[in-house]
């Protein structure tokens, strides 16, 4: 026994031309020799026919002047892309990840790994042997520091510049 | 379907200084996206702002449709949303089927439509105070693929969501219209066909 559900959704997608070839020949198989199928697909092409007679409400005569002056008072705005730069993006996004890396190494170093105790290493590494004071020392820190500080200052000054920029066009 | 130049010709002159081009725009899709507007929005003068503001927004974002969809997608999903936003402000109510209002609503309008002697109604009327029962998403999807040349995909676009659930989301909004039908017009529905 056809769950009605189903059929309905079936007819739905023959009616709108949605089926492929061989869902549509037995759909067609099944309106010609199943009642059901077929009182149900009378029903739902008969909904499907009353839509397309739907008309469109109108708006009032004066719809298209009003919007027309309503526009004259505007400009169009350049496009997004114009004053979005995706290398701005790029800049922020390689400012916060060093950012994030950056506090994730100092942090780890700081993790004294000999009270950890007995647990095992699941990455098979034993870290009280990694000499963090030969690859992460106040050199490094400062250094990583000093570029973050420039990569802010110069996404500083493509915003402002940008911004000023925005401001002579408009 | 639409006769006179392309909108994507139309959009072009526009955005090379022919401002006035624009009303072939308006002129083509105002119909559109009122009767998409009237389905949230339900009051008439609400619903000619909202549009008003539709087509300010679409004129001013012009330089942002690159023609990859449809320019009637991006206006509709420019409509959607300024719906939306306009509910929002005015924090109207949107009539849910799974709200028990709407069936309070759905009893004034039968009762109204009886004392006005329904029988006169044409099966175009009949149609329309139907899909006014019905909630504003099952309204508008049916008017977007109905009405607004739009298909699964494109109202997927405009509604932000996948083909698929467009499609079982229309199945369903045919479904309550047709029960809202049988319910209501059941004497028309029997002398029309």
């Amino acid at each position: 026994m056809d769950n009605l559900n189903d059929i309905e959704v079936r007819l739905w997608e023959y009616i709108d031309g949605l089926s492929n070839e061989s869902e549509k020949s037995l759909v067609e198989r099944l309106i010609a020799e199943n009642a059901e199928w077929r009182s149900k697909y009378h029903e739902l092409l008969e909904v499907h026919q009353s839509l397309n007679f739907v008309e469109l409400e109108e708006p009032s005569l004066r719809f298209t002047k009003n919007v027309m002056e309503e526009i004259a008072r505007y400009q169009i705005a350049p496009a997004t892309k114009t004053y979005i730069n995706s290398k701005i993006i790029w800049g922020i996004g390689i400012f916060f990840i060093t950012m994030i890396v950056g506090f994730l190494v100092y942090g780890f170093a700081q993790i004294d790994w000999t009270t950890a105790g007995e647990t095992k290493n699941p990455l098979g590494i034993d870290l009280t042997k990694v000499d963090y004071s030969q690859m992460f020392n106040n050199n490094l820190m400062n250094g990583i520091m000093m570029v973050n500080v420039i990569l802010g200052l110069f996404l500083f000054d493509r915003y402002l510049s940008n911004k000023n920029k925005k401001l002579k066009e408009a | 379907m639409h006769t006179g130049p392309e909108d994507i010709d139309i959009i072009a002159r526009v955005l090379n200084g022919d401002h006035n081009a624009y009303s072939a725009l308006v002129e083509r899709y105002q119909n559109y996206v009122f009767t998409i507007s009237l389905r949230y929005v339900k009051a008439r003068e609400d619903a000619e702002e909202v549009s008003q503001d539709v087509f300010v927004k679409a004129y001013r974002s012009l330089a942002d449709f690159k023609g990859q969809s449809k320019f009637s997608t991006w206006l509709y999903t420019i409509t959607t949303t300024t719906c939306i936003t306009f509910l929002r402000k005015k924090k109207l109510e949107i009539h849910s089927l799974d709200n028990d209002k709407v069936f309070e609503v759905a009893d004034s309008v039968d009762s109204g439509m009886r004392a006005n002697q329904i029988e006169q109604k044409s099966k175009v009327n009949m149609v329309n105070e139907a899909i006014k029962m019905l909630s504003a998403d099952d309204a508008q999807v049916i008017t977007l693929f109905y009405k607004g040349e739009q298909t699964l995909e494109e109202i997927a676009q405009i509604l932000g969501k996948e083909p698929n659930a467009v499609k079982v989301q229309l199945h369903r909004a045919r479904g309550r219209l047709k029960e809202k039908m049988q319910k209501y017009f059941s004497e028309e529905v029997k002398d029309i066909y």
